[in-house]
């Protein structure tokens, strides 16, 4: 049951997985999710987005980056190991239709889920632009995998390593100005997200987001995924992922997504202590 | 309570069956050993410790066997109750086990969690010659009792399955309703496959009652019975996103579908700052404790909820489960805050009792008006007005009024929304052809609880709204009977 048949490492942080799930391989749209625990009594269960899959082979592509306990976890699983509790597909698929011009944006890890998304938008025959940002070089994922949608591909970084040294917001302005987009998705980092939306509402640019929040099931009863989105209580695992940039209530999803970052911070490190793992490395 | 050794003498004296019914009625009515408030509250462990043999066997002795078994009435699956309690009173569990089986495959939780005094004991003829109900037989008792002395000794009554009909069917969610559903149907000879969205059976007696009050373990050996009766089990399967019903039906080739989603769907508060940081329904505060272990924090990676003062609103046994898993966790003050008065509370008065010995305030005819926070988010307290008692409303009680201007703010850290669930609305966007009412729950044909899909049926919270384990234990073995007659015409 759900054994992984592919691992790469992408950088020191950043992993990428194929994991053997027929059932969620064939139910999968671009924008769904998974939530994933590792098995027993005392695991957490956390939400992570699909970046690829292959109904032939029944696979579905993840990807992360070690932040949490399971995340490091994950990390040390190789291929042959099996992943016991995978469930999913969650959420809405993102909506795809004829928009025009859609413009993408993907910051750190948030360019896995991306990916079907822009593909599924240029399968519907929009004209798609894609932007990729990362903190430095060696963060910087699946470059030939967008390039294949966009050849004008995009890469910030925010050190300069590698493409231009700007933020994202900074092409998202100024294709805007220059290109009128119809559409934007933007996936990443929440802060990210936040400004990307405040980019483009001047320009009138409905901005598609993929929140992560803090989730348990999954399917709606706990709650604690909870935005605001228009003034509304939404829930993000059964509502969502995938809301309008402009309604949410950033403030409130940024300290909600705090809740738990005291214990979370003495967790990471825990972690490297327990895994035997130097700071900075997976 | 009796010593240990005027037990043995009662016991001894009743197995030589020579008490007349009157001096029946003089028996001492047994109390459950518990441990002490003090204690407790420091740990997650089972809170009443049950019978001893001696105090079974005595309190069963308080049965008079009368003619109209009027308790028999009072339970939702109708267990043999005289029939299994003077089993018990000669001491022979085995065959108090045997006709508890016939009726209920969960005697170990449902003698735990069943609101007995307003069921089988409300009616009980002794209880009423007391003119006491708390009087009545401890038939909860008696009932866990027999369970767990029968699990101590390893010993286990797997019902016996028919031959294979060649029928498949699927049941939606491993709760209460469905697993009695699942017996049931399996019993009949049908193969029957249980769908789990979480990664554990058991639906909300692993992620919504505590510890406390419900062994896990427990609930995993009844899962464990159905297992072996050969019900395949498949967890991390939400119906209606890993597969949709109409899939289910349509590809997959079940015959029959039984539907025990549950009320899934937390009520929030409704007032201004619901979404603060530390504003919690009761849903994920107890999942968070129960089913993710996050009291244990030396071993689970869920993180607990850190707080001092706690406030919980509602009134049922959620509340009473939220709070008290508040104080085990470390909270320093926690109060129930209820809008109608002490008499209207739902929850079950031993609940009430446990709550206030362990030392959670109740402030009563209060109600929410605003949560405030600070400037990073987080919750410093809520805004409450006071409510009087009007007119009763549909539900028979007599519904809050607030009295305008008397808005006070008491300081808080933690709030948790304990005010109910509605039905989880996920089969119902991916299957829209299914009839719901405005709540959201499936509208059923009253007698086979059949929905408006020929084939599917469905019982426990998603049709009742929130009840009881029982309750949807009940719809689940009624649905079952339904689902056995309709699959044997097809």
């Amino acid at each position: 049951m759900n054994r992984i048949v592919k691992k790469e490492q992408w950088s020191p942080e950043v992993f990428s997985m194929d994991i053997e799930c027929p059932l969620v391989a064939r139910q999968h749209k671009a924008g769904q999710f998974i939530i994933l625990q590792l098995g027993g009594d005392f695991n957490e269960r956390i939400p992570l987005t699909v970046a690829d899959k292959d109904v032939e082979k029944g696979t579905i592509t993840i990807v992360f980056q070690t932040v949490g306990a399971t995340t490091h976890l994950l990390a040390r699983k190789n291929v042959g190991d099996d992943i016991p509790n995978i469930l999913g597909p969650l959420g809405h698929p993102t909506d795809i239709e004829k928009f025009g011009k859609v413009v993408c944006v993907g910051g750190g890890i948030g360019v896995a889920p991306l990916y079907p998304i822009a593909q599924a938008m240029k399968a519907a025959g929009n004209d798609v632009k894609i932007i990729i940002g990362a903190r430095t070089k060696n963060l910087v994922i699946m470059e030939d995998k967008m390039r294949s949608i966009d050849p004008d591909l995009t890469i910030v970084t925010d050190d300069g390593s590698y493409g231009r040294k700007a933020l994202v917001t900074v092409p998202l302005k100024e294709f805007c100005e220059n290109w009128h987009p119809d559409e934007a998705v933007a996936i990443g980092p929440p802060v990210m997200m936040k400004f990307c939306a405040l980019t483009t509402q001047p320009f009138g640019v409905k901005t598609v987001v993929s929140l992560n929040t803090i989730m348990i099931d999954g399917t709606g009863m706990c709650g604690g995924c909870r935005v605001s989105i228009g003034g509304q209580t939404k829930f993000v695992c059964v509502d969502g992922p995938e809301f309008d940039g402009h309604q949410v209530d950033w403030n409130n999803m940024l300290s909600r997504l705090g809740t738990f970052k005291p214990q979370e911070a003495e967790e990471h490190h825990r972690c490297h202590l327990d895994l035997g793992i130097p700071e900075g490395k997976a | 309570m009796k010593s240990a050794k005027e037990l043995d003498e009662i016991a001894a004296k009743l197995r030589k069956n020579s008490y007349t019914p009157k001096e029946r009625m003089a028996i001492p009515l047994q109390e459950m050993p518990v441990q002490a408030p003090e204690v407790r509250i420091h740990n997650m462990d089972e809170v009443a410790l049950g019978f001893s043999e001696n105090q079974a066997i005595v309190e069963a002795s308080r049965c008079l066997g009368c003619k109209n078994h009027p308790c028999v009435e009072g339970c939702p699956v109708r267990i043999d109750i005289p029939g299994f309690v003077s089993h018990v009173a000669s001491g022979d569990m085995k065959g108090a086990y045997s006709v508890i089986s016939q009726s209920s495959l969960l005697p170990a939780i449902c003698g735990r969690v069943c609101p007995q005094e307003n069921q089988c004991q409300k009616f009980c003829t002794v209880g009423k010659m007391h003119k006491d109900i708390e009087q009545s037989v401890g038939i909860g008792r008696l009932e866990r009792y027999v369970a767990d002395a029968m699990s101590a000794q390893g010993y286990e009554i797997i019902p016996e399955v028919a031959a294979a009909t060649g029928k498949k069917v699927a049941v939606v969610g491993s709760g209460p309703a469905s697993i009695a559903a699942a017996a049931d149907l399996r019993k009949a000879g049908h193969e029957v496959f249980m769908f789990e969205a979480l990664h554990k059976g058991g639906g909300v007696l692993v992620y919504g009652i505590p510890e406390f009050r419900l062994p896990k373990k427990i609930v995993a050996s009844e899962i464990g019975k159905l297992e072996k009766m050969g019900v395949h089990i498949q967890t991390n399967f939400l119906v209606g996103r890993t597969m949709t019903l109409d899939a289910l039906m349509k590809e997959e080739g079940f015959d029959a579908v039984f539907v025990g989603s549950g009320a899934g769907l937390p009520k929030l508060l409704g007032v201004p700052g619901e979404n603060l940081v530390g504003v919690f329904s009761a849903n994920e505060y107890l999942t968070r404790s129960n089913l993710m272990h996050s009291y244990d924090p030396d071993h689970a990676l869920t993180p607990a909820i850190k707080s001092e003062k706690v406030a919980v609103f509602g009134g049922g046994n959620v509340a009473m489960d939220a709070a008290r898993t508040a104080l085990r966790l470390g909270a320093s003050e926690v109060t129930i805050v209820y809008r109608r008065s002490e008499n209207e509370l739902p929850a079950r008065h031993e609940e009430v009792g446990h709550a206030k010995e362990e030392g959670v305030h109740f402030l009563f005819l209060h109600a929410p008006v605003e949560v405030q926070g600070d400037d990073k988010g987080r919750v410093t307290g809520v805004v409450l007005q006071t409510c009087v008692l009007g007119e009763p409303d549909a539900s028979g009680r007599r519904s809050p009024v607030p009295v305008e201007g008397s808005e006070k703010f008491y300081q808080f850290d933690t709030v948790i929304a304990a005010i109910g669930n509605g039905s989880n609305p996920l089969i119902k966007m991916t299957t829209p052809q299914i009839e719901t009412n405005r709540r959201g729950n499936f509208i059923v044909n009253e007698e086979t609880l059949e929905t408006s899909i020929p084939g599917v049926f469905a019982g426990g919270d998603i049709v009742l709204g929130a009840a009881t384990v029982i309750l949807a234990m009940g719809q689940g073995r009624q649905a079952a009977k339904a689902m056995n007659e309709y699959l044997s015409g097809k």
